[in-house]
């Protein structure tokens, strides 16, 4: 190789290094910020990385999974209560005032986007649907009924 | 060890050399499509919860997977023409650039539309889809630089530096949904682990990625052919091969 290749070479290998290094820096500074949601855990004991927590009346997404048995809705009209649970056992209510989306159901995964109004109540405006990565004809899905993450989907 | 490649910096070399590939990504793509579509919108069976909806798969995945890998072919020919000059690598970067573009803006536009009736929502400024919309800029960034200057080796180097620079959201895009907490779904077949698939639902996936593949490989050899006879159109072997085809005509 060549002297000047290789001075481009090393000018251009650095730039891409140099590159990565600063976004990773960026994204490894805005860590918190680029998570679409709190975990139930987060908002009673505070995010992962910096333990705050998030402020009473505060605007903030929260992301679980919707506890069996805590849906209640209100016979009268669109609103709906439930609990959200994630795998360290953190609890928090959402309220919610108009359409589920479809997946919506027990055991499903959903974020919530709203109000907090407590500690752990959450006045919602938006809930979206989270779906996992598993995908399975609805036959399979029975016969692996005793599977742990399918147990909860089960009413 | 390379010497092989050596003659293929040959723009005449390597256009015929695409005219040969051509073919058989054209076939391939044929073939591959039909057979994917048709197991994969007719005979898949319908997801437990997704029911049909989930049939997007076929689209959507192939298509961002492609986006992601027609900007790695163009990052390696920009880091190519870049190191070694060879104008070929340039080509190739302002052929592949629009095909990967439309592969992003189809990920993007399947993608809202299972969302609206999954999650609810058309758009969720979550890391991944955040991160896909900026591939989709960074594509048209190139797009418009390249064609910004009259100089076409000019017009080559300045893409092939913001080519190189937009590689950095390669990796994003790809571990967003590891790093952060995000509404999109984690991976179900790029990981090592086995997929997260009933196996007749991930075949008719399988066999549409490798027909996106061809379909990029074919579109792409398309356009690098025609890239070399504009760039070289003053040369003697395109204007001796024009009065070929002109004479043939006749």
């Amino acid at each position: 190789m060549n002297p000047r290749r290789k001075k481009r070479l090393l000018i251009t290998s650095s730039l891409v290094v140099g590159l990565s290094l600063a976004i990773g820096l960026v994204l490894f500074a805005l860590q918190q910020n680029i998570d679409l949601f709190y975990t139930p855990t987060e908002i009673i004991e505070g995010k992962n990385e910096t333990g705050v927590k998030p402020e009473i009346g505060q605007r903030l997404r929260v992301g679980g999974m919707v506890v069996n048995g805590t849906v209640s809705r209100d016979p009268e009209s669109l609103k709906v209560s439930f609990d959200l649970i994630d795998n360290r056992g953190g609890i928090v209510t959402v309220f919610f005032d108009g359409i589920l989306p479809d997946l919506f159901r027990e055991g499903q995964g959903i974020v919530a986007q709203g109000e907090l109004l407590t500690a752990t109540q959450i006045d919602a405006f938006e809930v979206l649907a989270k779906h996992d990565e598993e995908y399975m004809p609805p036959e399979v899905a029975e016969a692996l009924e005793g599977m742990d993450h399918l147990k909860s989907n089960k009413p | 060890m390379w010497k092989w490649l050596h003659p293929y910096a040959k723009p005449e070399k390597s256009y015929q050399l695409a005219g040969k590939l051509l073919p058989w990504f054209v076939v391939v793509t044929v073939i591959t499509f039909v057979v994917g579509l048709v197991w994969g919108l007719l005979f898949a069976p319908a997801d437990y919860q997704q029911g049909d909806s989930f049939r997007i798969i076929y689209i959507h995945v192939p298509a961002a997977m492609m986006a992601m890998a027609a900007y790695s072919t163009m990052a390696i020919a920009a880091f190519i023409a870049l190191v070694w000059q060879i104008r070929l690598a340039e080509m190739n970067i302002a052929a592949i650039a629009p095909v990967g573009a439309v592969f992003t803006f189809i990920a993007l536009v399947t993608g809202a539309a299972w969302g609206k009736p999954m999650w609810g929502a058309w758009w969720v400024w979550d890391a991944r889809l955040t991160s896909e919309l900026i591939l989709l800029f960074v594509y048209l960034g190139i797009i418009a630089l390249y064609n910004a200057f009259s100089d076409k080796v000019l017009a080559g180097r300045a893409a092939s530096i913001l080519t190189l620079v937009g590689v950095i959201n390669l990796p994003v895009i790809h571990y967003s949904v590891v790093w952060w907490n995000t509404l999109h779904q984690g991976a179900t077949i790029m990981k090592f682990d086995k997929p997260s698939m009933a196996p007749e639902m991930l075949w008719p996936l399988m066999i549409m990625i490798v027909g996106f593949a061809a379909f990029l490989g074919s579109v792409s050899l398309l356009r690098f052919r025609n890239e070399i006879l504009a760039r070289e159109s003053h040369r003697p072997w395109v204007s001796a091969l024009v009065t070929d085809k002109l004479s043939g005509e006749k």
